[in-house]
């Protein structure tokens, strides 16, 4: 028993409150402490404050606490400091406010008690940091301490050091540190290997400054100080491959960590290390993960260690999750060096038995590590396949994205009915924050390894109707684009679209492209014939009753309503009984509110009264399109073919879209990997297949849709675009004699107008001078404008004014934006939004589009 | 990455910073935050999933991985870069709950909560500077009885018998 209770005991029934202890001293307060309390002990802070009952009773009684605390420091009361810190360390984990005590902290580091300079560095952990400019002042203490004649001070300072130690203080103490890993004090030796792994990241030049320590650290017989060892071994090996080289030729270290290895398998029970029937599973673990540094792209060193890693695979036993552990990385070693082939089929075979698992982490794990090799061993892989579906069916959220993940890499031609099964199933039931991605997925798939084309359109369909809310915006215009592709299903395909949205207006993608198909192959509809499938019998009016539904639904966004109205105009020319009954609808909308449909309503108007001999030109059958434009409603509509009526253009309407605009857009799309050509465009454009674009745009991913369809006129000149009319010029407007601006987006409160200036200069630059500007409440901060252009242009961006655009409209950020267009391309550009507004972080990719054609050619 | 202890009705037993490389740091408001999520995070999770969690938005984005284990009313968070073996991280936790085991002897919720310096220090033994440091029980106990006899024989103020703070 300690000697000090006894004696108190003694003490207290002699005398009150002295003690006879000898060699002890007697403590007497001075008078002045006797006023004041002493501080409460921790423990009884801990136990007032669990008593509070609300959050401000706990705020209350932190508060005073810490009143006290503070005239307790102001005293400088060597005695309870370290009590007192102790309370705040507590209190600063419950959230509370604690710098004040950060000099307190030092104080005790100084003192020369251990308790008092085990709290202080404890404090020193968790409050300092490098941004106080406080923390330095510790580094001479740190110093002294390293070098102090107990080993748990040295300890202490070791342990501070290479938790929280900046690269100042690491480039002092450096020397120290190297010091202390050559002692033989193995305690010491551990602390002294991970504080330089701690100096070697912050200050990466000091690395050589360690290497003489490093020659015998695996000679340690402490499991302690070789798991540390490995752990700087590797730091040293991530960090520098001539340090890698090294290792590797002159310190022959891989037959040592063999060796080590092979201790540690064969060895006996051990209790010291042992964990579930395992020797030292951490340490095999980071000597796994070391080798497979050594041996990555390294023949000699692979080879060295093959037959380790064979024996390790197979004699680890795996019924607890130890020694999975171990299998894992072995696992993930192999698959890393270059291992000879029986011994990858080994690792996959282990992966594959880690699927079937009862253990939720393994599987999990297992899953993980195969979407990192199913791009090398993909038919290592397949085999698993079946596996890797049931997956899906989880019911670990965790699990189950991976296996989706996964999934979509294993799809190819042949497997692609049978997954497609699978995954429109998931889809059906997955939680929604997967049904994006899936979605995606899906379309991705689908399109590459579609065995039909009416499979595909199945698919895509029954991809809108499940999930059609979260589809991402190009998946309308990618199925646009599609149906119009296969002629021989345009019939089937607007009927069953039909059937799918009759009475049911609320998934919008599926209702644009509808309503879209609609309008395009209306005549299909009411002639009643169709071959896939039995041809239902529909009359004008019912279509229109069902396209005026749309447009009036509660459900429909604007964008919908803008594919209705267009469809009901298309069908003006297709049917020949309701004409009136179309008429009478446009106009109705040409005092609608909403400013998209008025303007398309009193154009189509326009049509109706003054153009009505143009009218069958230009509402004429969409003619195929080879690529698609990605940009959500709003393009595709451009490329209806519909022209703006501007008479004052002296350009004839084109009946026909060019599509070799279409090229164009590949190249800003980019991703592509099949060659789009058409023969008829004049210009040298470059035919490429997948220009990488900027990663600025994403990785958008356009099918190569077969080039059977039949190539256009050559028409390359640019039509005014409908949206033109609607965006940015009005309806009936001079061509301004210069360039006249633009609006390139407009969405959310955010308006960006360009305007243009041609170099004199050099006629292939131009300089568009992009205005941004706010007309919601709030102001928004932190903007962000970026842009890309096809690969035959060059771009240049200029600051901006400044980041912040104030609300209602009150001010704008200008950025000068300079295009140079050597080929005097159709210019067309993406452009990447980001902002703060409300609060949250916005995002936005856009494309323009409606450049006027005075400002490239 | 960070180490936090949390119980059933969401009430924060210890939480240790570990590693300067975490992005978010020192605001106390960002701490809470940061435990608040990772609680919502970890609390939702059923008896039979499995131990890891993505992180949330504001512990260092997509590298940092929670893993956590559940024993009896508390949950042990560790928060790891993809640099550590994750089934590794489970098997430290369980080092880790029977090295309090043994220095608490038969440790139960209230002894983390009074205690919580001490348990601070055991995990100051194990893990360092966010690397793991000493993984062996035995060795690991026997170097804090030390340290703790050590603070015992510098004591001597007599409020009780027992010099806890």
């Amino acid at each position: 028993m300690d000697p000090l209770c006894f004696a108190f005991r003694l003490g207290v029934h002699l005398h009150q409150g002295f003690t006879f202890l000898h060699g002890s001293h007697l403590y007497i307060p001075p008078a002045r402490y006797l006023r004041m309390p002493a501080p409460i002990r921790l423990r009884e802070l801990i136990r007032t404050i669990r008593t509070a009952r609300t959050q401000a009773e706990e705020r209350e009684m932190i508060q005073k606490e810490c009143a006290a605390i503070r005239s307790s420091f102001r005293e400088e009361d060597n005695t309870y400091r370290c009590r007192n810190v102790a309370k705040l360390l507590y209190m600063h984990m419950l959230g509370y406010p604690a710098h004040f005590g950060q000099l307190e902290c030092l104080k005790l580091i100084a003192s020369q008690k251990f308790t008092d300079k085990r709290i202080g560095y404890l404090g020193a952990m968790l409050l300092l940091d490098e941004r106080q400019d406080v923390h330095l002042l510790m580094t001479n203490c740190i110093k002294n301490d390293l070098n102090h004649s107990t080993q748990y001070v040295q300890g202490l300072a070791l342990c501070t050091l290479g938790c929280m130690g900046s690269s100042e203080m690491c480039r002092d103490l450096a020397g120290e540190v190297e010091k202390l890993l050559k002692t033989s004090n193995s305690y010491l030796r551990k602390k002294a290997a991970l504080c330089a792994v701690h100096v070697i990241r912050k200050v990466p030049e000091l690395m050589e400054m360690f290497l003489p320590a490093t020659k015998n650290l695996l000679n340690e017989k402490n499991h302690g100080v070789l798991h540390t060892s490995v752990v700087l071994l590797t730091e040293m090996c991530e960090r520098s491959p001539d340090m890698l080289a090294h290792f590797r030729k002159n310190e022959k270290l891989v037959p040592q960590l063999v060796r080590i290895l092979k201790n540690l398998i064969m060895s006996g029970y051990s209790p010291e290390h042992d964990v579930s029937g395992i020797s030292d599973p951490f340490l095999q673990v980071r000597i796994l993960r070391l080798l497979r540094i050594l041996g990555r792209n390294d023949d000699d060193s692979s080879e060295a260690m093959n037959d380790i890693l064979a024996q390790v695979a197979t004699n680890t036993e795996t019924s607890k999750n130890v020694g999975n552990a171990i299998l894992y990385e072995t696992v993930l070693t192999i698959m890393d060096i270059k291992s000879e082939s029986g011994l990858r089929v080994l690792a996959i075979n282990i992966l594959g038995r880690f699927l079937l698992n009862n253990d939720k982490n393994i599987r999990y794990v297992a899953l993980t590590s195969l979407l990192k090799t199913v791009q090398t061993d993909h038919n290592a892989v397949q085999r698993h396949r079946s596996t890797i579906v049931d997956c899906l069916k989880d019911l670990d959220v965790s699990i189950k994205r991976r296996a989706m993940e996964l999934s979509f890499a294993l799809v190819n031609g042949n497997n692609i009915r049978g997954m497609m099964k699978e995954l429109l199933y998931f889809l059906d039931s997955c939680e929604p924050e997967f049904k994006a991605d899936c979605a995606s997925g899906i379309f991705l798939a689908a399109e590459k390894y579609a065995p039909s084309k009416r499979w595909h359109i199945d698919t895509i369909m029954r991809v809108l109707t499940t999930a059609g809310s979260y589809v991402r915006d190009d998946a309308v215009p990618n199925l646009i684009q599609l149906i119009t592709n296969s002629m021989e299903m345009h019939a089937y395909t607007v009927q069953r679209l039909y059937k799918a949205i009759f009475g049911d207006y609320s998934q919008q993608s599926l209702v644009q492209v509808a309503s879209w198909c609609i309008g395009e192959y209306g005549d299909l509809l009411v002639s009643g014939q169709c071959e896939e499938e039995e041809p239902i019998q529909v009359t004008e009016d019912e279509v229109l009753d069902i396209l005026e539904s749309i447009l009036i639904s509660n459900m429909s966004v604007s964008v919908t309503r803008g594919y209705a109205l267009t469809a009901i105009m298309k069908l003006s020319t297709r049917f020949t009984c309701t004409v009136n009954r179309i008429k009478k609808v446009v106009s109705i909308y040409g005092s609608s509110i909403d400013v998209e449909l008025q303007q398309r309503a009193v154009e189509y108007n326009a049509l109706f009264k003054k153009y009505d001999h143009m009218r069958p030109a230009l509402l004429e059958r969409m003619p195929v399109m080879e690529k698609v434009t990605t940009n959500g409603p709003t393009e595709v509509v451009q490329t209806n073919g519909e022209t703006e009526p501007a008479v004052l253009e002296t350009k004839p309407p084109p009946g026909l879209q060019p599509t070799s605009q279409a090229n164009d857009l590949l190249d800003l799309l980019g991703g592509n990997d099949t060659t789009p050509v058409i023969p008829t465009a004049p210009m040298s454009k470059p035919a490429s297949a997948g220009g990488e674009l900027l990663d600025l745009l994403g990785d958008l991913n356009l099918t190569g849709s077969p080039a059977s369809a039949p190539t256009p006129a050559p028409q390359i000149s640019q039509p005014p675009f409908l949206l033109d009319g609607l965006s940015s010029q009005p309806l009936f407007n001079d061509v301004a004699a210069g360039i006249p601006s633009i609006t390139a987006y407009s969405k959310n409160g955010l308006k960006i107008d360009f305007t243009f200036e041609r170099s004199n200069t050099n006629p292939s630059v131009t300089v568009i001078t992009i205005q941004a500007s706010n007309s919601t409440e709030l102001d928004m901060t932190d903007f962000v404008f970026q842009a890309a252009v096809p690969k035959t242009f060059q771009l240049q961006l200029l600051s901006p004014s400044s980041s912040v655009i104030p609300a209602f409209n009150s001010g704008t950020i200008t950025q000068v934006i300079k295009v140079l267009n050597p080929q005097k391309q159709q210019l067309r550009m993406r452009i990447k939004l980001t902002y703060n507004h409300k609060g949250s972080a916005m995002q936005d990719l856009a494309e323009v589009n409606n450049f006027p054609p005075q400002s490239w050619q | 990455s960070f180490t936090g202890l949390a119980n059933q009705t969401f009430c924060t037993v210890l939480l240790y910073k570990n590693s300067p490389s975490l992005k978010t740091r020192e605001s106390e408001d960002i701490q809470q935050q940061i435990i608040r999520e990772t609680f919502h995070l970890v609390s939702k999770r059923d008896e039979n999933v499995c131990n890891f969690l993505e992180g949330g938005l504001l512990i260092g984005g997509s590298d940092n991985k929670l893993i956590y284990r559940h024993y009896a009313t508390l949950y042990f968070v560790f928060c790891v870069d993809s640099s550590e073996s994750e089934l590794g991280i489970l098997d430290l936790i369980q080092v880790f709950v029977e090295t309090l085991d043994k220095c608490f002897e038969n440790v139960c919720e209230l002894d983390l909560i009074f205690h919580v310096d001490k348990v601070h220090n055991i995990l100051a033994e194990m893990v360092m500077g966010g690397m793991v440091l000493e993984t062996n029980m035995n060795e690991i106990v026997t170097q804090i009885d030390a340290q703790n006899k050590l603070e015992k024989s510098e004591t001597f103020i007599f409020q009780s018998p027992r010099q806890d703070r």
